[in-house]
């Protein structure tokens, strides 16, 4: 191999040799449990720092779309402020009501950070770089994920307020609405994959023909599946448009209103890194996980792939954000069960035709149709149902 | 009754062991709440998320202006208009005004009637486009439309300051016109705004119009019926969203709006899109008459040199002087004995009026769009508690 | 389309974030306090006392009328007048206000005292720094606090000093063109007063008529 290539390929594996080399230092006994730990802190690490950058980086990006700065006091171009941020946040009081159930109250934060870290154990982060390679990746991530929806639940529960009981019941309602387009979204790929391990999933996406990768969001049941799964992941990181359980301007902060302090800045972290998480997933699954866009950008290390298409879906929900308004509850809801769980069983329908047809042009136009026709025909309907019109005004004579 | 003891009279609901009733939650939206538009209060009674009651509290704002007004000169009580109804300080005085000139019947030179339009419709271009950020902001678009309307009120606040000298509380009305006249080069930076303003209406309408998360949060919500409308004494964008065609520079002619052509937009559903699409609409008429009133502004003085500014003491009688604000019909009712000081003062705020059926408008929605709804009524605290 | 607004609204979006690294109208923050937006001309604060010349005290142009104190809305000026007079810019004895306080945490910028005020004694200023952190009398202005020259005052509002000033010089002229008128005339009496007392003194050397020499 050429020096080049050598060293790229180090450059690509440096983390795990660096791994291999720290262990070798300990007995074979210990080894297994010292790669867990030691995997384990690196991922809270790079996810915790990726969690302060995104603060950052939605508040600066929200503000230009505001025509504003954002800030940018504490430190250069403002990047000390999610220390500011952890450091208010750590001093202040810890203000639990008297009526709350406080064990409850206590759990939930900590459930909440703890199952949305557990689903980074099965995302391939960069070539040979997965923390566990399980045969059935995809299922225990989801599996994990809806823990989540029930620290929520604690939260709002345990509160004993009604605006975080409020808040509580929309999270629960959505969340759970939400799953089911989630999961089914992402069958598609388990389908065409033909196995529920992320690793394989994304070495099946890592090959070329010519310069164009086999990412399956290049193809009409990818792409569709792909929207589905982003829209269903930010129903499920209630993020704006779907951030109704904590409706700011209405229930004040909906099931964390009673939170103060570490927690409330815990709960945050655990959205934060559920979305990360959720992201990771649609990246392993729809766009090829660490592999590069083109066959010729190869010699750039997997894991920084990885972590730019995370940066660009963060981008992309916080441009969303800065643009939308939020979707009222029951709207949510018909978003959900009428138009979302149509398309994704129709989207299983596309993607059994693609793998039965031959490859060639014929499968292109016949999947893509059955994918575009009922979009517009499911969106129409949700339209016409609600009458919603451009109208035209009249003048007084 | 204190308002407190009102406050907690009104929290007594029918007995919990009626069947049905016991799973009602009531909240109370209280006055300090990131939506309510200043210091407001809603006891809300809740099925689950639908609004089974609705009352609103206030007074939390209530400075005894028209007491004040009492003890003061009827000059004095000029800047306190301005703390009326605070997003739209011009209009209030140039309410005041028109009630004061009517009781003293004092005459209005035609350069003051211009200026005073002027003043009033940029008045109404800020007030309109601060309305569909709050709007917007309470439907949870982070704020990003509210930056936008704010970037450009405050192109308008700087001509407001060039002009009286004070951002906000302009203090420019006075009895028998204008306190103080154009300063050099404003007229050309008006019209500079105001072509600039269409641009921005575009912009922001491209941002909101077709929305889909908008139409759906907005159409059939709140929907007021004509008849309901006339019968509480709605008025302003309102009552017109309404179908209700009820215009006062129409109808009253008062000022000099009949040189103008412009037209007065109606809605027929009266829902809050009916209510935020006519204040858009009404905001591309004001820049109409904008226009043709810089354009035809003549030379002349600025106020009736008769009129005292010390010692003013209007015969004794009684007057009533209404202008179409930008809320509604604001209205000024002066009783004068012959003293310097109104023996009574009596301000018909248009907030509280179109307030009073807020519950009328809510029954049977979400939460989420009790926030919405009363957005879309426009109230300032100022004005609703005097 | 479905979703079409939506997208319309994100390319507005997406169209302010680009801008605002170009455009100004698209980033309108100015960063206070290192940056500083231009004063505007006509920008009103609270009032300060105007004085002519270097010194303030006599300068004063305010002759403690009280007319801003009973006019003052919000009741925020306090007067006394002084027991002597000290001659104004005119020439003429005043009296002057010993004390004058303005109570800034009352007034409401309102600028009344201005418009009532016949001598240009009392003007808008346009310092706003005047947060103190001492509840009990630094926002109590006094007469010394409130005094400040004419040639601030043509800085700060340069067209409504101008003006101002042109019209005290027309006054100051047309009342030295009555004193100049008054004094040729007091001259022209005092000068046929002591003709007619003295004769003798104003006879001209002339022979008395019927006197044969």
């Amino acid at each position: 191999m050429t020096h080049l290539a050598l060293m790229t390929q180090h450059l690509d594996q440096i983390f795990v040799l660096t791994s291999h080399w720290l262990l070798s230092y300990l007995p074979i006994a210990l080894q297994p449990l010292c790669s867990a730990i030691l995997s384990v802190a690196a991922i809270i690490i790079a996810f915790a720092t990726l969690f302060a950058l995104t603060t950052l980086l939605e508040r600066k990006g929200l503000g230009r779309m505001q025509n504003r700065y954002g800030p940018n006091r504490v430190g250069p171009c403002g990047l000390f402020q999610p220390l500011a941020d952890g450091v208010k946040s750590l001093t202040k009081e810890d203000i639990v009501p008297i009526r709350a159930d406080r064990a409850v109250h206590f759990m939930a934060p900590v459930l909440l950070v703890a199952a949305s870290f557990m689903g980074y154990a099965v995302l391939p982060i960069g070539r040979n770089m997965v923390m566990v390679d399980m045969n059935a990746g995809v299922l225990f991530f989801f599996a994990i994920g809806s823990l989540m929806e029930l620290a929520v639940f604690m939260a709002g529960w345990s509160s004993r307020s009604k605006y975080s009981l409020l808040g509580a019941m929309r999270a629960i309602a959505q969340m759970i609405s939400y799953e089911v387009p989630l999961v089914l979204a992402s069958v598609v790929v388990l389908m065409q994959a033909g196995s529920l391990s992320t690793v394989a999933i994304v070495n099946m996406q890592a090959t070329y023909s010519g310069i164009w990768p086999h990412w399956f969001v290049f193809t009409p049941w990818g792409f569709a599946g792909f929207a589905l799964f982003m829209i269903a992941a930010t129903a499920e990181s209630n993020r704006s448009p779907f951030d109704l359980p904590e409706g700011e301007s209405e229930i004040i902060a909906g099931y964390y209103t009673e939170y103060s302090g570490f927690k409330f800045a815990l709960f945050f972290l655990g959205e934060y890194i559920g979305m990360f998480a959720t992201s990771g997933m649609a990246i392993t699954l729809f766009l090829g996980g660490w592999s590069a866009p083109f066959s010729f950008l190869t010699w750039i290390p997997s894991y920084f792939w990885f972590f730019a298409k995370l940066l660009t879906i963060i981008s992309v929900f916080i441009w969303i954000r800065g643009t939308l308004p939020r979707l009222r509850m029951d709207q949510l809801m018909n978003l959900a069960w009428q138009f979302m769980l149509p398309m994704t069983l129709l989207n299983l329908l596309t993607t059994g035709i693609w793998h039965f047809m031959l490859p060639g042009f014929l499968r292109w136009i016949v999947c893509s149709t059955m994918v575009i026709v009922p979009c517009i025909l499911l969106g129409s309907g949700l339209k016409y149902k609600k009458k919603f019109q451009i109208r035209t005004y009249h003048f007084s004579q | 009754m204190s308002t407190a003891t009102l406050a907690a009279a009104s929290l007594n609901l029918e007995p919990a062991n009626e069947s049905g009733m016991d799973q009602l939650l009531e909240i109370a939206m209280g006055p300090q709440h990131p939506s309510t538009h200043g210091v407001f209060r809603m006891n809300v009674v809740l099925d689950g998320e639908r609004v089974v009651r609705l009352k609103p509290v206030f007074g939390y704002l209530h400075r005894n202006h028209e007491k004040i007004a009492e003890n003061e000169t009827y000059l004095g009580s000029m800047p306190y208009t301005d703390r009326l109804d605070y997003m739209c300080p011009l209009t209030n005085n140039w309410a005041y005004a028109l009630a004061v000139e009517k009781l003293a019947g004092i005459q209005v030179p035609e350069r003051a009637e211009y200026l005073r339009v002027i003043t009033g419709e940029l008045t109404r271009l800020q007030n309109h486009t601060c309305l569909i950020g709050f709007l917007m902001q309470d439907m949870g678009a982070s704020g990003t439309p509210l930056m936008y309307a704010f970037r450009q009120r405050e192109i308008i606040l700087d001509l407001f300051e060039a002009l009286t000298g004070a951002r906000m509380m302009c203090n420019y009305m006075r009895f028998g016109g204008c306190r103080v006249d154009l300063p050099a080069g404003w007229l050309d930076q008006a019209k500079k705004v105001v072509a600039g303003f269409p641009r921005f209406l575009d912009e922001y309408e491209s941002l909101l119009v077709s929305n889909e998360i908008l139409m759906d949060r907005t159409q059939d919500v709140g929907v007021l019926s004509k008849e309901l409308a006339i019968s509480a004494g709605i008025s302003g964008p309102m009552a017109r969203a309404s179908g209700v065609d009820y215009d006062i520079r129409k109808v009253d002619h008062y000022s000099i709006y009949d040189r103008f052509a412009f037209r007065v937009p109606l809605g027929s559903h009266g829902d809050v899109y009916d209510r935020f699409m006519i204040r858009l609409l009404e905001m591309r008429e004001s820049v109409n008459i904008l226009q043709q009133a810089m354009r035809d502004i003549p030379e002349g003085p600025i106020v009736d040199p008769k009129t005292k500014i010390r010692g003013f003491r209007p015969k004794p009688g009684e007057a009533y002087g209404r202008i179409e604000g930008p809320k509604g019909e604001l209205g000024f009712y002066l009783v004068s004995d012959g003293s310097p000081n109104p023996y009574r003062y009596r301000v018909r705020p248009p907030s509280l009026i179109n307030l009073t059926i807020l519950e009328d408008l809510c029954l049977g929605r979400n939460v989420a769009d009790i926030v919405v709804i009363l957005g879309s009524i426009d109230i300032v605290m100022g004005e609703v508690d005097r | 389309m479905v979703g079409e607004g939506i997208l319309k609204g994100l390319a507005e979006t997406a169209r302010n974030f680009f801008g605002s690294y170009v455009s100004k109208d698209r980033l309108t923050t100015v960063q206070y306090p290192e940056q500083r937006e231009p004063q505007i001309e006509a920008t009103r604060d609270f009032p300060f006392l105007v004085y002519d010349g270097a010194d303030w005290q006599q300068g004063m142009r305010c002759v403690a009328c009280q007319i801003c104190e009973k006019e003052c809305p919000p009741k925020c000026i306090f007067i006394e007048k002084s027991k002597d007079k000290k001659p104004d810019a005119f020439g003429k004895m005043q009296i002057y206000p010993a004390t004058f306080n303005i109570d800034i945490s009352v007034c409401m910028s309102c600028q009344i005292c201005v418009e009532v005020c016949p001598f240009d004694a009392i003007k808008m200023d346009v310092e706003y720094h005047q947060s103190s952190d001492d509840r009990f009398g630094a926002l109590l202005l006094n007469k010394q606090r409130l005094s400040k020259s004419n040639e601030y005052y043509n800085a700060i509002h340069p067209t409504e000093a101008s003006a101002v000033d042109a019209q005290r010089a027309e006054e100051l002229a047309k009342l030295e063109a009555k004193a100049k008128a008054a004094a040729e005339v007091k001259a022209a009496a005092e000068a046929k007063a002591a003709a007619d007392a003295n004769p003798a003194l104003n006879a001209s050397p002339q022979q008395p008529a019927g006197d044969p020499q």
